[in-house]
């Protein structure tokens, strides 16, 4: 039995209780989701565009879904204080897919800007919500219709049209549940025309123990000239599957930076839709990941230029051990029209261990002429010349790899704009390498 | 001479990838001496300082070398360094993303632990560095760079000496440090080895020609030729060499 039929059933038995604790703009689509996976299956290693990664596998574990929207008790006081020292951030919660509200939060927020619970706000704006909820996400790709069937909450951000908001919002996504769970999230970007955000998302698992999913769909939709910076970064449990869907649509003249950092999980799939659709935007989609144990981490990116004078950047970067495995399928498409484009990927892997196997596939379709694209894959080992070089100078095995890890990951750090972001993430990527896990209970214990 | 054994070598062979290179050296170095390693191409000069400083890739097959009584073979290539054996490289390798000052700091702290000292403090190293800067007249911009990342021929080369300074070893190996160097880097190079030698350090000093040796000079010459030692002089062997060629040697030795 394929495993998306237990969803199918789940969403047929609770129809109604799934209406009733959502809203309705995120209840208008589960028809058309419900229609979009007829006949349906989530795709399978090997399928296309799926080649080292089962979704199959992925969702079928038998997960409970909270439709009835229980409060599941969480210390978030105590055991989460996942500030970033000398990053001034306002910061919200997702406990599972419910989004926790902070008073500081809504009285810090400039005039007009949303930033809370998808299913609350968008019953207060339906209009707004409605006028782009499930716009990008489309329902052919199997996940998304999916978590669209079955989603109740998630976060909106609504940055209306001039406002630049000042202190970087953060979103701390906490799994924390007495039994399996699968979390449908969604999130809504909007940036009106000039807006400009910077979000920081971090993903946890409170009980590394139990087995969790996490479903998600992320819509960004760019106003003319707006700006968003987004930093997704994974810490979550070697139990925990992530299956990641992100749509960004870009007006003219808008810029967009995202940077997917995963430190630790079980089996990730991250999917990076890119619409480059007004004249001028400019993408830089940026991504690393350490990975170790039996840990799996799949980055698929795929970034249209649809108009001219655009410019992309895509680079993504893997240190895989042990018996970890990676996959970066990278996707670059000129449309005719797109003359002028500048779209540049780069995927560069080290395999630490004789074990970790890495997959990559670039991928570039080029409609147009009077283009500069281009794209380069490595997969090695840690220099040795170096390595001996390092120890000729005193300096232990251990230590001069995981300096060389470090500088390793270097470059994708520096493109971090959020101030004193980039030394956290320096941290965290060389407590990773050390060996130490779990930079929650690192900050709990830093307090 | 009664100077203490600092190195002493005993028929030392061996190879890389099957291949014999190394096949029988002797060499004995003591407290305060200057040593030169002559020999034509391909003589095996490299290896011998590869192997001393333990390079993976090379396999010792027979012998044995003990630096100040321990058995130098055994140990890790750090620990090696630890015990105050110093390599400067033919080729000083390029570490994109590590800085010089991280680099530094960490062979100046990891040799601390080994001799379990605290590490050093933030404005004490930052002093070190400062003074033995001085000593190869290295720009202190260098310092914030990535290790020898985009440095000149000169640049690596001083950096080696000045890395050396550092760590203030008992034994430093300098494996042709004047290839690739002017005249007046060659000066400065040189000058800065002369500065760092005292009657309880020892200085190998590898090359090809006999140039480095009007700055450097040896108390012994050696001749390697197909892995073994197979002449060894004072200052004026150098001297015949450069007037003479290798030929003789080969021929003699063939």
């Amino acid at each position: 039995m394929s495993s998306i039929r237990q969803y199918i059933d789940i969403y047929r038995d609770n129809a109604k209780a799934l209406d009733d604790n959502s809203s309705p703009v995120l209840n208008a689509l589960r028809p058309k989701a419900f229609e979009a996976l007829d006949g349906k299956e989530l795709p399978r290693r090997g399928d296309e565009g799926y080649e080292k990664t089962s979704l199959e596998d992925m969702f079928a574990p038998d997960f409970g879904l909270n439709i009835f929207r229980l409060d599941i008790p969480v210390d978030i006081a105590d055991t989460f204080k996942c500030d970033v020292p000398r990053v001034s951030t306002l910061m919200a919660y997702v406990i599972n897919d419910k989004f926790v509200k902070s008073a500081a939060l809504t009285d810090r927020l400039p005039e007009g800007v949303i930033f809370g619970s998808l299913a609350r706000e968008s019953a207060v704006h339906p209009q707004l919500a409605g006028q782009y909820y499930g716009q990008l996400a489309s329902l052919h790709d199997v996940p998304t219709a999916l978590n669209t069937l079955l989603v109740q909450d998630g976060v909106v951000l609504y940055v209306p049209r001039g406002v630049k908001l000042e202190k970087p919002l953060q979103l701390v996504n906490i799994f924390s549940s007495p039994t399996p769970l699968m979390a449908v999230r969604r999130v809504l970007i909007i940036l009106e025309d000039d807006a400009k955000a910077q979000m920081l998302v971090c993903d946890h698992t409170q009980d590394g123990e139990r087995g969790y999913m996490s479903s998600q769909v992320v819509e960004i939709f760019l106003g003319r000239n707006a700006s968003l910076d987004l930093y997704d970064m994974e810490e979550s449990s070697p139990l925990t599957s992530r299956c990641s869907q992100l749509y960004a649509r870009q007006e003219e003249g808008s810029r967009l930076l995202v940077n997917g950092t995963t430190l630790a999980c079980g089996t990730t799939r991250n999917d990076y839709h890119i619409s480059l659709e007004g004249a001028g935007a400019s993408s830089m989609l940026t991504g690393m990941a350490i990975a170790s144990g039996h840990q799996h981490v799949d980055n698929d990116s795929c970034v249209n230029h649809r108009t001219h004078d655009c410019e992309s950047r895509q680079k993504f970067k893997y240190i895989l051990d042990d018996e970890a495995t990676g996959a970066f399928e990278g996707g670059i498409t000129v449309f005719p029209g797109a003359e002028r484009t500048s779209a540049y990927q780069s995927n560069k892997n080290i395999l630490a261990s004789a074990a970790a196997k890495m997959h990559t596939k670039p991928q570039l379709l080029i409609y147009c002429d009077d283009v500069k694209c281009s794209h380069g894959a490595t997969t090695g080992q840690l220099d040795q010349n170096a390595l001996f070089y390092m120890r000729q100078r005193g300096i232990s095995e251990k230590m001069a790899r995981t300096m060389l890890m470090q500088a390793f990951m270097a470059d994708v750090i520096d493109t971090v704009t959020i101030d004193g972001l980039d030394d956290r993430l320096r941290h965290l990527v060389e407590k990773r390498l050390h060996g130490q896990s779990s930079f929650c209970s690192d900050c709990a214990l830093s307090k | 001479m009664d100077n203490k054994i600092l190195l002493d070598v005993k028929n030392l062979h061996a190879s890389i990838d099957g291949k014999e290179i190394l096949k029988g050296i002797n060499l004995q170095v003591r407290e305060g001496e200057v040593h030169a390693i002559m020999g034509p191409n391909g003589s095996g000069k490299s290896t011998l300082s590869m192997v001393l400083a333990g390079a993976p890739g090379y396999s010792v097959t027979e012998g044995s070398a003990t630096f100040h009584g321990k058995e130098l073979l055994e140990l890790s290539p750090e620990d090696r360094s630890h015990e105050g054996l110093f390599l400067s490289f033919q080729y000083p390798v390029e570490i994109p993303g590590v800085s010089m000052v991280n680099f530094m700091r960490a062979a100046v702290n990891e040799k601390r632990k080994y001799f379990n000292e605290a590490p050093l403090s933030a404005s004490d190293f930052l002093k070190l560095m400062r003074q033995k800067r001085a000593v190869v007249e290295l720009d202190n911009k260098l310092a914030s760079r990535s290790v020898n990342e985009g440095f000149s021929g000169g640049e690596k080369k001083r950096n080696e000496i000045f890395q050396m300074a550092v760590l203030e070893p008992s034994l430093s190996i300098l494996d042709e440090t004047d290839s690739g160097l002017d005249i007046d880097a060659l000066r400065i190079v040189a000058g800065g080895v002369n500065k760092l030698k005292n009657e309880k350090n020892a200085t190998i000093v590898i090359t090809h020609y006999q140039r480095l040796l009007d700055y450097i000079k040896p108390d012994f010459v050696h001749v390697l030729y197909k892995g073994r030692i197979v002449m060894t002089g004072g200052p004026e062997l150098a001297l015949e060499l450069e007037e003479k060629g290798y030929d003789w040697i080969k021929e003699s030795n063939d």
